[in-house]
């Protein structure tokens, strides 16, 4: 494949006064993939996104987007993209169908075309029967299908997704992913950041784990796994003065280690001998390799 | 400074004309009564006292010149209020802007758009007077565009007095230290010319006083060439406090 990735970000530096959002960021996302941006708050996650619709300017590097310069060139690129932001922004003074018809227009559906692309995103979004409502009128999962339907409403080529999530129930998470989950199987590019774990390992074709406005690891969920955790992860329950042992142990030993709750985790524990402590063993997860990484707990 | 595509301009003036629909009773409510009460107030009870000022009825005279508050008042809060809170609290902006708009764009539709509620309502208090027994000429026709002037002055004034101020509190600075005294040093109640002369000086830069000084000659006649440096004046106004308005919404817009 010689096609140019749908987003590519070298040496981008973004700062705001003496704090460095994004540092230095090397980013490749491919045409046709669900990339999943995982990181702790504060990692700069959201300002990369901010950075591809040329809502920030980068400091130093190099953005493209769709084949398209950044920001010298964005308009054309937001013209085939559709955002989803993390901060609800809908208009409270329309109702749903005033709200994609707006968009309709500022994302240049051909007039002849606006009628159905708004049905289209009605039906994306689960809201026909919700039309005539209100924005004020919508519950909590509403509004964000709404969010996610108005991003696209011009059937964009390529979607950033800011903490899509974030804030709504279980019951919405599941829907929305199946929504997410859709549109990568029609083929559009998603770009989707989260620090919700779960989200990312049930989403994404590749994830980037993203800390202190780098990424410091790439690949899919499962080699991300395999090699910041490897296989296997032993965990040991205990009171603290237990926990504190166990850990202060394992460490002399060599072993990879973190706290997990009440318990601590041993990580790699496949490939330690018989003389691992009892505890609990289980498959490592993309939340073990999260927090090796990244150094951070997860909510 | 970019090209301004009409396509992005007019895409986000359908929002604005998508929510006028809903409020345009109040606004035109609003409109009507508040020249009526002026010259009924001013008309009568002032109207009592002087019955002609230069050379024309009072009740002419007022009624000319509160097309301009209207259009002032039509065009200098919806710049200030409206594109604070669609900044700082609606978040509306962020939105349009991640959309294939830029700042200018957007600044640009929303300034047009106060102009031309402007352009319309002016002509509210012309309609009043007309009631009263104001009589106009035919370059009456030409006040909308005048009103619109003026509110794409004051509304980028506005705009520019959003993207300058810390919190919506900020206004009352605004309203009381620089629109009130416009409003009141414009020539609209009482001639300037019976101002000290310092004062004098600055009614000579406040726009509003070109815009009274037009209207009047368009409505009550005698239109001269001399005329045509209040549209200068207004037109340096609206584009200078639009360039700027622009320049200071794109620091507040784009990190």
């Amino acid at each position: 494949m010689t096609a140019e990735p749908a987003i590519s970000l070298h040496g981008v530096v973004k700062r705001f006064g003496p704090l460095t959002a994004v540092d230095h960021l090397d980013l490749e996302v491919p045409a046709g993939v669900c990339f999943g941006l995982l990181g702790p708050n504060g990692a700069g996650k959201s300002t990369t996104m901010r950075l591809l619709t040329a809502q920030a300017l980068a400091d130093e590097g190099h953005i493209r987007v769709l084949g398209h310069d950044v920001p010298y060139d964005s308009k054309a690129a937001r013209l085939r993209m559709g955002v989803c932001p993390q901060q609800d922004n809908l208009d409270v003074e329309m109702s749903v169908r005033q709200t994609l018809a707006v968009f309709s227009r500022l994302y240049r559906v051909p007039r002849h075309e606006r009628s159905a692309a708004i049905d289209r995103a009605l039906q994306i979004a689960r809201l026909t029967d919700r039309a005539d409502a209100k924005v004020t009128e919508l519950s909590g999962g509403m509004r964000r299908r709404l969010l996610i339907g108005r991003a696209l409403v011009h059937t964009p080529d390529l979607v950033l997704l800011d903490e899509p999530t974030v804030g709504l129930d279980p019951q919405v998470r599941q829907e929305l992913w199946s929504l997410i989950d859709g549109l990568r199987a029609e083929g559009v590019t998603v770009l989707m950041s989260t620090h919700y774990i779960e989200e990312a390992e049930r989403l994404a074709d590749v994830v980037g784990v993203m800390a202190a406005g780098q990424i410091v690891a790439l690949g899919t969920p499962d080699d991300l796994v395999l090699e910041h955790a490897g296989r296997e992860v032993i965990e040991v329950y205990g009171p603290p003065a237990r926990l504190a042992e166990v850990d202060a142990d394992a460490t002399a030993r060599g072993w990879q280690t973190r706290r997990s709750g009440p318990a601590v985790a041993i990580l790699r524990a496949e490939t330690l001998d018989g003389d691992a402590p009892d505890g609990e063993r289980r498959a490592a997860t993309l939340e073990d390799a999260f927090v090796m990484l990244t150094g951070a707990e997860v909510d | 400074m970019r090209r301004l595509e009409p396509a992005a301009v007019l895409g986000v003036m359908s929002r604005d004309v998508t929510i006028f629909r809903k409020f345009w009773k109040a606004t035109t409510f609003s409109s009507v009564v508040e020249p009526t009460i002026y010259l009924i107030a001013f008309g009568f009870g002032f109207g009592a006292l002087v019955t002609e000022v230069g050379g024309v009825d009072y009740i002419e005279y007022v009624g000319t010149g509160i097309v301009a508050s209207a259009a002032l008042f039509a065009s200098v809060f919806a710049g200030m209020f409206n594109t604070f809170v669609r900044r700082e609290f609606q978040r509306t902006y962020d939105a349009i802007l991640a959309a294939p708009v830029n700042t200018e764009e957007l600044v640009t539709a929303e300034i047009l758009w106060i102009a031309c509620r402007a352009g319309v309502y002016c002509m509210a208090p012309l309609l009043v007077a007309t009631l009263f027994g104001l009589t106009p000429e035919w370059t009456t026709i030409f006040v909308p565009f005048v009103g619109f002037l003026t509110g794409f002055g004051f509304a980028s004034f506005g705009v520019l007095i959003s993207a300058l101020a810390k919190s919506i509190d900020n206004f009352n600075y605004v309203t009381s230290a620089v629109v009130t005294p416009l409003f009141l040093i414009s020539g609209t109640f009482f001639p300037i010319s019976g101002l000290p002369d310092g004062i004098q000086v600055i009614a000579q830069i406040n726009p509003l006083y070109h815009c009274v000084q037009l209207v009047r000659a368009l409505v009550l006649g005698g239109l001269e060439l001399a005329d045509a440096w209040h549209v200068v004046a207004l037109l340096i106004f609206a584009v200078g406090m639009w360039l700027l308005a622009i320049w200071r919404q794109r620091i507040r817009l784009i990190d």
